[in-house]
């Protein structure tokens, strides 16, 4: 027989289709409306996982997000694959796959069990002491074995299939919860034409009122009446439901997160369209709907398969059509549990008993469940209860001592009253306060524009439940509240927090508190006989509600067992801070769009689709993509730039510039403008010049450099590194509106204006020149350093005469859309020099053979120009620019020993040294080493035949001409201490 | 500014050549723009050289004819022309602002436009960009530098389903793209 | 993700500004008269108040503008923004 659980009639479901599904292979049947758990229940499942430290066997305790014990794997294959979701929230669909976790082979027969017969081996904490000594044995074996045992569900190894977007969005008032408070708020908040968002994890909205089959709101049934309201919801344009939408964090600034699965209840998707949503809402005021959740009771051995909470199982009942078992013990401190117990009963499930924590319970569920004839037993706990892959009874005993009654059971349903969902507004730093009569932490004064209410605000009835979320829409979006009728429906009263009362030795018991984390009340109790005194540490010590859970189940029971012993009222003792998630949320929604080339932009050069089309290998440096070298035929990299290279000395080769950053300063005091940014002095530069700055940070050292042109007496035209091409307009910027708003300049980015192509090596000229018109670019007319606007191809351009290979060179600034085609018509004109396109690899090497330092190569932050040479182009009349103050401070100026720019040639020149090593006096000294600088810069250089090094050494210059050592992993390299440029140091080549 | 196409026979290359579009989302090529600096007390006189009330509101687009200026901050337009009309312009502001008290920077080739178009197209937006755009937030002529994802844009509203998006080159491929995706799950 | 209200857009998503660190951190107009421990304490000394906190930020990605926000570390209130060159209010 199928689902032999499944009541003919009644819920939510659609009976008139069947779905399969199968869990841990078996194949079973429910319908659409099912959620795994609800279908699993039908079919007699209780059984669906393994607890994570004792491998104990659970059932599936609860209706909704608080899930601790029913985590299970869900996918097809590994690509769609999600492990640890809860399968009281998966809704159920044709040809549904899921596993159950933390288990091996099987569910009924796991190996981990052994955990549970050594249980006494394993107390809170254990983890702490336990895996000390010996200290190898931590790696070797200890380690492997608790990764291997710990944990719960496993990683899909495919990377996921689904796509994931993302949306901001913007509303008056965000409801949290589409349970009847939640439907007033979102009513009465859109009555006045508010942007009204309402929120709800559930597939379908309507919270506590989809099952409810008494209660009467304005004379409709409670579902009728959820019909009606969610029709006057959906006419309004400016109100979005969202089900399946589980408001997970709330952030500053009434910024809420939700997550909102889209298809994973449509079954096995195509991927076309993305699986989840991650919202982003700004709302004006939150209301926070998100009720209650039920308490267990703490008593011995209360996590058999079949033990449930009782308002779960009557969601099961009302909601789906199921019955948990054919013969429940009821056990509670709440009215509830009658409500389920009487609907049971009436379900044709035989009532073992309704034991009662209470002496003197009363009240109309009272009454109804005693009119009924269902046996009572008032002021009694439970001691123990049996049975192993499924309970099958348990010891009555009264609280007040005496001989227990075992009475056989096949289900047993508890309530500890219930637990205002505070989350949210506890994540919005909003203050808790302890309501004793309640026995909970309500909300206080908000930190957030929002309130909270119904069963979240700690309200009892139906009829305040509504009466609250109208007020609170209604204050939200500035309207008046309707008031709700509503008959049928007493309010349920009662509670209990702690350990129930249960006459056994407490050391050989297991009542557990925390089910995912596998917490029982002797863990707290030990925790605190180890001298944990604040909440905050048991929770630590014990790693009660630290699962992902958070403790929804277990942190008031927690305080309830701290309070007695540590004689202090709960809210001295406190409670912990709830963080986001609220459920967990799949990486996927967090990642969005931004996934594979969308992680992040990949700029690309106007000309970058040629040097692609050539072959070219590309080289990250910071979003950009730059040519590294072009290899021809077989060649490898070094075998590239030692072509590359020997073109540009002997020939000539271009180069794809158009990374650097630029800057167009703009006004009458630009001059005065770089004078104060700068190190350099600008006043007396010409227009058409260019000079090379250097921009220090205001603590004096080297940040970026870069060739400046004038163009006009009132424009330069400024070029900065690629890297730092935002960070020193933003710097700019900051001193120009800050430091110097009296200043008439304006600063513009220009970098993607215009493509850069550098034109390098003695034939670069007669290259160039059959291109230009309107300017003469002979030697005498545009030496080395100068710069003329003119034309090249017909496009305009701003031609600098500039070098940073040493050799003759231009660089050719045109407008970006045209960089590709003057490039090619460069191609074209150099063709009879044989020109070769070269790639940063190559600049490298000719700049380092120069000893041109580069920014963030040569320099790491503490770097002073005097350090790298170049304090020589210091303006020294200048009063002030950014940094000088800095450098001319007595620690710095009276500091001897700072590390400076050298050059290095190894004794034997075909080694290359490593980047970043170490510089030392003597290699046989004992470690660890005086180590006197390191290597910044090192390339074989095709130019010289051999290799050269730059570094930066402490008293380097004063150290010209010794010998020192770099330990190296092939031993120690003897190196010779050299001036930081090896090729051309006259600069007669630049001048050509 | 020279008319350009009049003085070479090279061929552009656009920053989102090869894509076409489709009635939601496409490249708007060509075009000049400058980014135009102004002192206060010299808005009127550039105004007048540029047929402009440059004296609006920050965050909103003034047009004239194919001339609009987007004010993008205090004393900053981001000034979207015919490419024909660019020297003039250019000529105009010199002429009336002899005092040198501005800066006129040529970003014709720094960006790209964007035209978005449809019921989706704030859904589209608001897959990346996180402003509102409600009418009473976001209303028709309001122009803005914003984000959209990792990249920064310039947005004008032009009408209520109408955006012209402008972007930097490089990072136009990106922005692309990422409409594409987001709009896979927009019918319109 | 603050809402941060910038002085010239109005109220704008925090992921459009870039931080600037404590407000009225004044370069002295002419350094050279800085003694080096002033100059010390320019460089490298800040508050870090929990509680209320005068700081700049730009509207990186709107206008720009660099400006002053009193912001309250704790709470994440910001309680005024004003201009460079405004006084505290
Ligand atoms: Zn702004």
């Amino acid at each position: 027989m199928t689902q032999p659980y499944r009541l003919s009639a009644g819920g939510r479901i659609d009976r008139a289709r069947t779905l399969t599904f199968s869990f841990d292979g078996k194949r079973y049947t429910g319908h659409p409306g099912d959620t795994l758990a609800s279908a699993l229940l039908a079919n007699g499942v209780h059984l669906v996982g393994r607890s994570f430290k004792y491998h104990r066997p659970r059932g599936i305790l609860t209706a909704g997000g608080e899930e601790p014990n029913a985590l299970v794997g869900v996918g097809r294959d590994d690509a769609h694959f999600t492990p640890n979701l809860r399968a009281t929230q998966v809704e159920l669909y044709d040809g549904l796959t899921s596993e159950s976790q933390n288990r091996a082979p099987s569910l009924e027969r796991d190996y981990g069990a052994i955990n549970d017969v050594f249980w006494r081996f394993f107390p809170a904490g254990f983890y702490y002491k336990t895996f000390m000594w010996p200290r190898k044995a931590w790696t070797k074996f200890f380690e492997p074995r608790i990764r291997e045992m710990a944990g719960l569900g496993r990683s899909p190894q495919t990377p996921d299939a689904a796509r994931y977007a993302q949306r901001f969005a913007h509303c008056d008032v965000l409801v949290v919860g589409a349970g009847p408070a939640g439907l007033a708020a979102a009513l009465a908040a859109a009555k006045t034409g508010a942007r009204v968002i309402l929120c709800d994890e559930q597939s379908e909205a309507g919270g506590s009122l989809l099952a409810e089959p008494d209660a009467q709101i304005d004379g409709l049934p409670a579902a009728e009446w959820l019909k009606t309201a969610l029709a006057q919801l959906a006419a309004y344009p400016q109100v979005k439901l969202l089900t399946r939408t589980t408001a997970f964090g709330y952030f500053p600034h009434n910024m809420i997160g939700l997550a909102q699965a889209l298809t994973d209840h449509e079954g096995e998707r195509s991927d076309a369209q993305p699986r989840g949503r991650l919202w982003q809402v700004r709302a004006k005021r939150v209301v926070i709907a998100a009720g209650a959740i039920e308490r267990p009771l703490v008593f011995p051995d209360n996590d058999r398969p079949g033990i449930m909470l009782a308002e779960a199982a009557r969601i099961y009942l009302e909601r789906y059509g199921v019955l948990p078992g054919r013969r429940a013990l009821i056990f509670t401190a709440h009215d509830g549990a009658y409500r389920t117990a009487l609907a049971l009963h009436r379900a044709g499930c035989a009532i073992a008993g309704i034991v009662d924590l209470r002496p003197n319970a009363g009240g109309p569920w009272v009454a109804a469940a005693q009119k009924a004839g269902l046996a009572i037993y008032p002021a009694s706990t439970i001691a123990t209860t049996d049975g192993r892959l499924r309970i099958t009874g348990a010891t009555i005993k009264p609280i007040a001592g005496g001989s227990g009654q075992r009475v056989s059971c096949d289900t047993l349903l508890m309530s500890g009253g219930f637990t205002p969902s505070v989350h949210l507004f506890s994540q919005s730093r909003g203050k808790l306060v302890f309501d004793a009569t309640l026995d909970a932490f309500l909300p206080g004064a908000p930190a957030e524009a929002c309130s909270v209410a119904g069963s979240a605000a700690g309200v009892p009835s139906l009829a305040e439940v509504l009466a609250s979320g109208a007020e609170a829409g209604a204050a939200a979006a500035g309207g008046s509240a309707v008031s709700y009728q509503v008959t049928n429906a007493p309010v349920a009263q009662g509670g209990f927090i702690g350990a129930v009362p249960y006459h056994g030795d407490p050391g050989s018991v297991r009542a557990f508190l925390d089910y995912q984390n596998d917490v029982t009340a002797k863990d707290i109790a030990l925790a605190m006989r180890e001298g944990m005194k604040s909440v905050e540490h048991v929770k630590r010590f014990t790693t009660n509600g630290m699962a992902t859970d958070q403790g929804k189940l277990s942190n008031m029971n927690a305080l309830g067992i701290m309070s007695p012993v540590l004689g202090k009222p709960v809210p001295a003792i406190g409670t912990t801070t709830f963080r986001m998630p609220y459920t967990p949320v799949p990486f996927g929604y967090f990642a969005g769009y931004a996934r594979g080339e969308l992680f992040e932009p990949e700029r690309r050069t106007a000309i970058h689709s040629w040097a692609e089309a050539q072959g070219a290998v590309f080289e990250d440096v910071s979003l950009w993509k730059r040519a590294r070298y072009f290899p021809r035929g077989s060649e490898d990299m070094h075998k590239a730039v030692a072509r590359e290279c020997r073109a540009v000395r002997n020939g000539v080769g271009i180069f794809d510039a158009s990374t650097l950053g630029k800057i167009e300063v703009v006004g009458p005091d630009a001059a005065e403008f770089l004078n104060r940014m700068y190190i350099n002095a600008w006043t007396k530069l010409q227009p058409g010049k260019l000079r090379y700055g250097i921009l220090l940070r205001e603590d004096g050292f080297v940040i970026d450099d870069g060739v400046i042109g004038r163009i006009t007496d009132t424009r330069f035209h400024v070029t900065t590194t690629t890297g730092g091409a935002a960070r020193v307009l933003t710097m700019m910027e900051d001193y120009l509106q800050t430091e110097f708003p009296e200043l008439n300049v304006w600063l513009t980015s220009t970098t993607e204006q215009y493509a850069v192509i550098a034109v390098q090596g003695p034939m670069a000229r007669k290259v160039v020149a059959p291109l230009i018109t309107g300017a003469d670019i002979s030697a005498e007319a545009l030496p080395h350093m100068s710069m003329v606007e003119c034309k090249i191809a017909g496009v305009p351009a701003r031609l600098f005469r500039v070098s940073f290979t040493g050799e003759l060179g231009f660089e050719i600034n045109v407008p970006a859309d045209y960089g590709r085609a003057v490039w090619e018509a460069l191609m074209a004109s150099g063709k009879p020099y044989d020109i070769t396109p070269y790639g940063t690899e190559t600049m490298h090497v000719l700049r380092a053979e120069k000893g041109y330092i580069i920014v963030g190569q040569e320099t790491d932050g503490t770097v002073t120009p005097d350090d790298v040479g170049y304090a020589g182009m210091i303006g020294k009349a200048k009063p002030d620019f950014v940094g000088k103050r800095a450098l001319a401070r007595k620690a710095f100026a009276e500091q001897t020993n700072r590390k400076q720019l050298v050059g290095l040639l190894t004794d034997d020149p075909t080694l290359v040294l490593d980047e970043g090593a170490h510089i030392v006096a003597d290699p046989a000294q004992p470690k660890p080493m005086t180590m006197l600088g390191h290597i910044t810069s090192s390339y074989w250089s095709e130019t010289l035949g051999r290799s050269v090094a730059l570094a930066l050494l402490r008293d380097g210059r004063a150290r010209t001409g010794e010998q020192l050592y770099v330990p190296l992993a092939t031993g120690n390299a003897r190196v010779s201490v050299v001036a930081p440029v090896f090729y051309d140091p006259e600069g007669t080549r630049l001048n050509g | 500014m020279d008319n350009l196409a009049e003085t070479t026979s090279l061929s552009r290359l656009f920053a989102l050549s090869g894509q076409a579009g489709d009635r939601r989302c496409r490249p708007v090529t060509g075009g000049a723009r400058f980014s135009l600096r102004v002192k206060q007390a010299s808005l009127g006189a550039a105004g007048e050289a540029l047929g402009l009330d440059l004296t609006g509101p920050i965050n909103r687009a003034v047009s004239s004819g194919q001339r609009t200026a987007l004010r993008l901050g205090p004393d900053e337009w981001l000034l979207l022309l015919a490419e024909a009309d660019a020297a003039s312009v250019a000529a105009s502001l010199a002429q009336r602002l002899t005092d040198g008290l501005y800066s006129l920077a040529d970003i014709s080739h720094r960006q790209t436009g964007i035209a978005l178009e449809g019921a989706a197209v704030t859904d589209l937006l608001n897959g990346g960009c996180p402003l509102d755009f409600d009418l009473a937030a976001f209303p028709v002529g309001m122009a803005t530098r914003t984000i959209f994802f990792k990249a920064e844009i310039v947005l004008w509203r032009q009408d209520t389903a109408r955006f012209h998006m402008e972007v930097w080159r490089s990072f136009a491929p990106y922005v692309w793209s990422l409409l594409a995706n987001v709009g896979r799950e927009y019918a319109d | 993700m603050l809402l941060i209200p910038c002085p010239y857009c109005g109220n704008r998503p925090e992921i459009e500004f870039a931080y600037g660190g404590e407000a009225h951190v004044v370069r002295a107009a002419d350094p050279r008269k800085e003694d080096d421990a002033a100059w010390t304490e320019f460089l490298y000394f800040r508050k870090n108040p929990r509680g209320d906190h005068a700081e700049r930020w730009r509207h990186a990605f709107g206008c720009g503008r660099f400006f002053n926000v009193k912001r309250n570390t704790y709470t994440d209130h910001i309680e005024a923004s004003y201009r460079i060159g405004e006084t505290l209010p």
